[in-house]
Parts: structure tokens; sequence; C-alpha cells
């Protein structure tokens, strides 16, 4: 269920909690504090013992396996071929972005002006898959996308084919946007919900072309919800292993699959901690980047960027 | 509202396509399972019900169906508890450090699934975990607690504290008040992330490939393994079962809690009318 997990970490992050904590001034008696401390512990207890403890040893053993230092890091950076691997999963993360992108934005703009009736059954279109298993799609996936699939049919009328889509990064690409798409259409329709369309009317009004007013003033207004939301698509792509693994070629791996393949088959838990944590770091690296630009393109949009 | 006649038909016709593109797929797997044949063709040529009978007849998939259904139960029912009584005290404990703690809570649903993966089926395997009912639980209830928290702390943000000092006032105990008048407000909330709970435990496949063993699979796990190793049709059955079930999960949340919220909403502005 990773595809649900950005979306709720933005509807309610630990700094509304955090907010909410500071702006009521707690008239609760010391006695009770305890009480209310005691509430939580449950729940971080199972987090810390099911996820932060884990993540620790794996970077413990990353640094320690089989010898002290950074030697697994510069051996997985310094071969060819995780080179080669990494690489390519960036690539497909990108590309899997843009697709994502290309058809997100004119999905959600149309949910900003269709009719009410309509909003609800696209958002009810791009709940659907959300709750629809991981499995069932990637299989349906499976089946499209096979050589006797309906889309290589369909290539048959025309005359081409049949192309090997299955086992190929198109395919993974092709698969992994599916199942992320409603990751960047729920926040991005968040966003152009809250633009002010009068805006563009105005600048149209002044002699802009329509295309050029949407170029110049809805565009940047839209920035947010563009980061918010292909940023979380990005790092969900760069971690996802069902996906790749069913639709891809075991000659051409992702970086999951890589990780997997270290530690089940071959048990290099140093190795792959290690190609575990680079992925981890690159993922809150750019979690950390786009927030920072998120924050600095509103502060800007709202200062009222001069052309 | 713009009418809708003033959108571009280039924008419809995009729309419509994004929106099969996100529907259609799933729906391929229904024909399937109906086929007779033991190769995937769409669409089928001819119908029958023998993957249904494959399913319910089949020690490895229905193993697999009530291993997962047991394992959701049980996660549902944890995550639920732990999930809640960390919602109200980080809301209503008003506790310094509230946002460090909500920051630790959703680290499960911010970590790489394959870095998750891979830390917990390391440890796990060392604590002799791997491969028992129990690791399974640990990892899936972790997982799924930050489901729950998030949606209880977003329906205790909606609920207006003034109704709980109001009982308060008027000489209920704080326990009374909690039992009275916040948790049926707090229900929806709880509801709906305890379906979250459900759903997170019962479509999860990353982390249960490592700690599942083949005397112990969940149905996800059996579905991935039957498409790269065994190639069973069967899955297209599973699939079916699956999407229908999730489908009518997913109607159950929006038709009830959505209602009973509204209602809820209802009362407690007609109760600060009378108030003022």
């Amino acid at each position: 269920m990773d595809r649900v997990g950005g979306q709720l970490t933005r509807t309610g992050g630990p700094r509304d909690a955090s907010g909410a904590a500071r702006s009521t001034t707690g008239g609760v008696p010391a006695s009770r504090r305890a009480l209310w401390y005691g509430l939580p512990v449950p729940a971080l207890l199972v987090v810390g013992a099911s996820f932060l403890v884990p993540v620790g040893v794996l970077l413990h053993l990353s640094l320690t396996e089989p010898t002290t230092g950074l030697d697994n890091y510069f051996s997985a950076l310094g071969d060819q071929t995780t080179r080669t691997i990494l690489f390519r999963t960036v690539r497909m993360a990108v590309l899997v972005t843009l697709l994502c992108l290309l058809v997100a934005y004119p999905y959600a703009y149309t949910m900003t002006v269709c009719r009410r009736w309509v909003r609800v059954l696209m958002i009810a279109v791009v709940l659907m898959p959300f709750w629809t298993s991981l499995m069932a799609r990637t299989f349906a996936w499976v089946v499209l996308l096979g050589d006797t699939g309906p889309i290589n049919r369909l290539l048959g009328l025309f005359g081409v084919g049949p192309v090997s889509i299955l086992g190929t990064t198109t395919a993974v690409t092709i698969g992994t946007a599916q199942v992320l798409l409603p990751f960047l259409v729920l926040p991005l329709y968040a966003n152009l919900k809250g633009i002010d369309r009068r805006l563009v009317q105005a600048a149209v009004g002044l002699g802009a072309r329509p295309v050029v007013a949407f170029l110049r003033v809805y565009l940047p207004l839209s920035v947010p919800g563009i980061l918010a939301g292909s940023s979380v698509v990005f790092v969900l792509a760069l971690g996802f292993y069902v996906t790749p693994a069913l639709l891809g070629s075991p000659r051409q791996w992702m970086v999951s699959q890589l990780i997997a393949s270290r530690v089940q088959n071959l048990l290099q838990f140093g190795m792959g901690g290690a190609l575990a944590v680079l992925v981890l770091v690159l993922t809150l690296g750019l979690l950390a980047l786009t927030a920072r630009a998120a924050r600095s393109s509103v502060a800007a949009a709202s200062a009222g960027r001069e052309p | 509202m713009t009418e809708q006649g003033r959108i571009p038909w280039y924008l419809k016709a995009l729309a419509i396509l994004a929106g099969l593109w996100l529907v259609a797929p799933t729906l391929v797997v229904i024909p399937m399972s109906f086929t007779g044949r033991s190769s995937f063709m769409f669409p089928p040529p001819d119908w029958s019900l023998d993957y249904y009978r494959n399913f319910f007849t089949h020690p490895i998939w229905l193993d697999s169906l009530l291993t997962s259904l047991r394992l959701a139960a049980v996660v549902t029912v944890l995550a639920t508890v732990c999930g809640t009584a960390a919602a109200f005290g980080i809301v209503r404990g008003r506790l310094r450090g509230g946002g460090a703690m909500s920051g630790i809570l959703l680290t499960p649903i911010i970590l790489p699934q394959i870095v998750a993966a891979i830390a917990i089926y390391i440890v796990f395997l060392r604590t002799g975990l791997s491969g028992t009912f129990l690791g399974l639980v640990i990892a899936h209830t972790g997982f799924a607690i930050p489901f729950v928290t998030v949606a209880v702390v977003a329906n205790l943000r909606t609920i207006d504290p003034e109704l709980e000092r109001a009982a308060a006032s008027l000489g209920s105990s704080p326990l009374t008040t909690f039992r009275t008048v916040t948790l049926p407000l707090a229900a929806p909330g709880v509801l709906s992330g305890a379906v979250f709970a459900f759903a997170v435990s019962f479509d999860e496949v990353v982390i249960s490939l490592f700690l599942t063993s083949p005397a112990l699979r969940t149905l996800p796990v059996q579905m991935f393994t039957s498409v790269t190793t065994e190639t069973d049709p069967t899955i297209a059955a599973a699939s079916t079962i699956v999407v229908a079930a999730t489908t009518a999960l997913l109607l159950l949340v929006v038709a009830s809690p959505r209602a009973r919220r509204a209602a809820i909403q209802d009362f407690s502005s007609t109760a600060r009318r009378e108030q003022s």
C-alpha cells in the first residue's frame, strides 16, 4: 500500500500535529500528563521495533560487514554494473514522473472546471486504483503487455508487431506510472483548485494570448502542486519492487531487485545495506530539496513576481 | 462554476484517456478469470468457472487467503488501538514533542519499501521472527499504525473541544466525557483508520515477500509467486475476488462514515447555535 502513503503524509503531516499541540496551551494537571504521555507509547514501540531499529541495524551492517569503514559504499559506487543499474533506475523514475505529470496535469485541471457530478466521477476513478490490489493491477499489465496481449493485437491490426513489451524497461515505466498516477493527481488537484482563475482572465483582458497567460500566470501558480506530487512519485518509483520484478527483465534490473538479490540470495547484508542506504539518502535528500523549493516558490508567488 | 461547454475538446479527450488508463487495466482481469483456457488470452475464447473452483479447492490458494484474512484482522485490531491512542495523545494531550512523535510514527510511510523490507528481513532473520505469523503481525502493525493515526488525527481536529469542556463543566468525569462525547464524535475517524489498516495489511506484498516461507504465505505473496514461478492462471480468479472485495470495502467507507460525519457536524453546529 505504498501508494496511499504520500498523500496521507501531506494531509496530516507532523507539522500540523505540532502546530496544534503548540497553539492550545494545556490546562492539564501534572498528574494527568503522565497518562497522556503513555498513550503514544505502544504505537512508538511497535513502529520502533518494526521499522526504526531494523533501519538502524541496516546502517550499522553497511558500515561494519565484512570490514569496518566505507568499503561497501566505495565498492558499490565503483562497480560498473551497479552504476548502470542505479542510472537505469533513476532514468526510469524520471520518465515515470514525466509521464505521470503529462497525464495528471490535464486531468487535474479538468477536475477544477468540470461539473460537479463529473468531478465526483473523476475523483472515484482516481481513487479506485488506490484501493484495488497492487498485485491484481500488476498482473493485469502482464496480460495487457504480453506478446499475445490485446495491445500487441491492436498493433497487429495496423500491421505493426508483435513487439516484445513485457520484460523491458518500457513495460516497467508504463506499469509503474499507472500505479503511481493517483499520487500526482490528488496533490495537483488540491493545488489547482486554489488558483484564482480570474488572474488568467485578467491577463487575457490585458491583451495576453491565452497560451502566454497560461504559461506566465497559471503554470507558475501550480508549481507547488507539481513539486509536491512529482517528488512523491519519483521517490516511490525509485524504491518500487513489485512492478519491476514482474514486468521487467532479469537482465535489466532496477536497484530494488539488486538490493533484494544481494540480501536474500547472496546474504551480503553489508553490501545490500549500503545500496539501501544510498536509496534512502537519495529519497530523503530529494524530499528535503523539493520541500524547500516548494516553500520558496510559494513565497515568490505571494510576493508577486515581476516579469 | 464554468459551463462544461467551455472545456476544450482536447482537454476532455486527454482526461478520458487518463481515466481509462487508470481504470481499464484492472477490469481486464475480470473476464480473464472466467476463461477456460490455461493461457492468458484477452478477450477469452471460451468461458468457465474453472479458476474459481481451483481457488476454493486448492490448499495453496485457500490457505494463503485465510492467512491474509487472519493477519489483516489481527493487524486491524492492534493498529487501530495503538494508532488511535497515539492520535489522542498527540492531539488532545498537547504533548511536548508531539511533532517528533508524529514524525517517528510516519517513518513507515516515508521509507522506500525495499529499504524497509530488507531491514526488517535481516533483523527478523536473526531474531527468529522470519517465517512466523508473529513476525508478519509485528511488521504489518508497524506499517498500518501511521494510516490509523493520520485518519484519527484528521478527525479529532474537526471536533470542537468546547463540547468536551461543556461536558466537563456539567460535572461529567474525564472518562465519562471520553466515552460519551469524544469517542462517538471520533468514531468515523477510527472506523476509516481501521479500514485503512485492514486494506494496508491485506494488500502488502513487498515486506511479506521477505518474511513469508513456502509454508506460510499471504495471498499477495501467493499471487506474486504464481506470476513469477508457477504461472498458475488461478491468479486471475484471485485478482477478481480481491478487486471485488476491496471495491465493496471502498463503497462501505464512502457511503457510511461520510453520512455519519455529516450528521454529526449537523448536530454539533446545532449545539453551537443553541449555546450562543
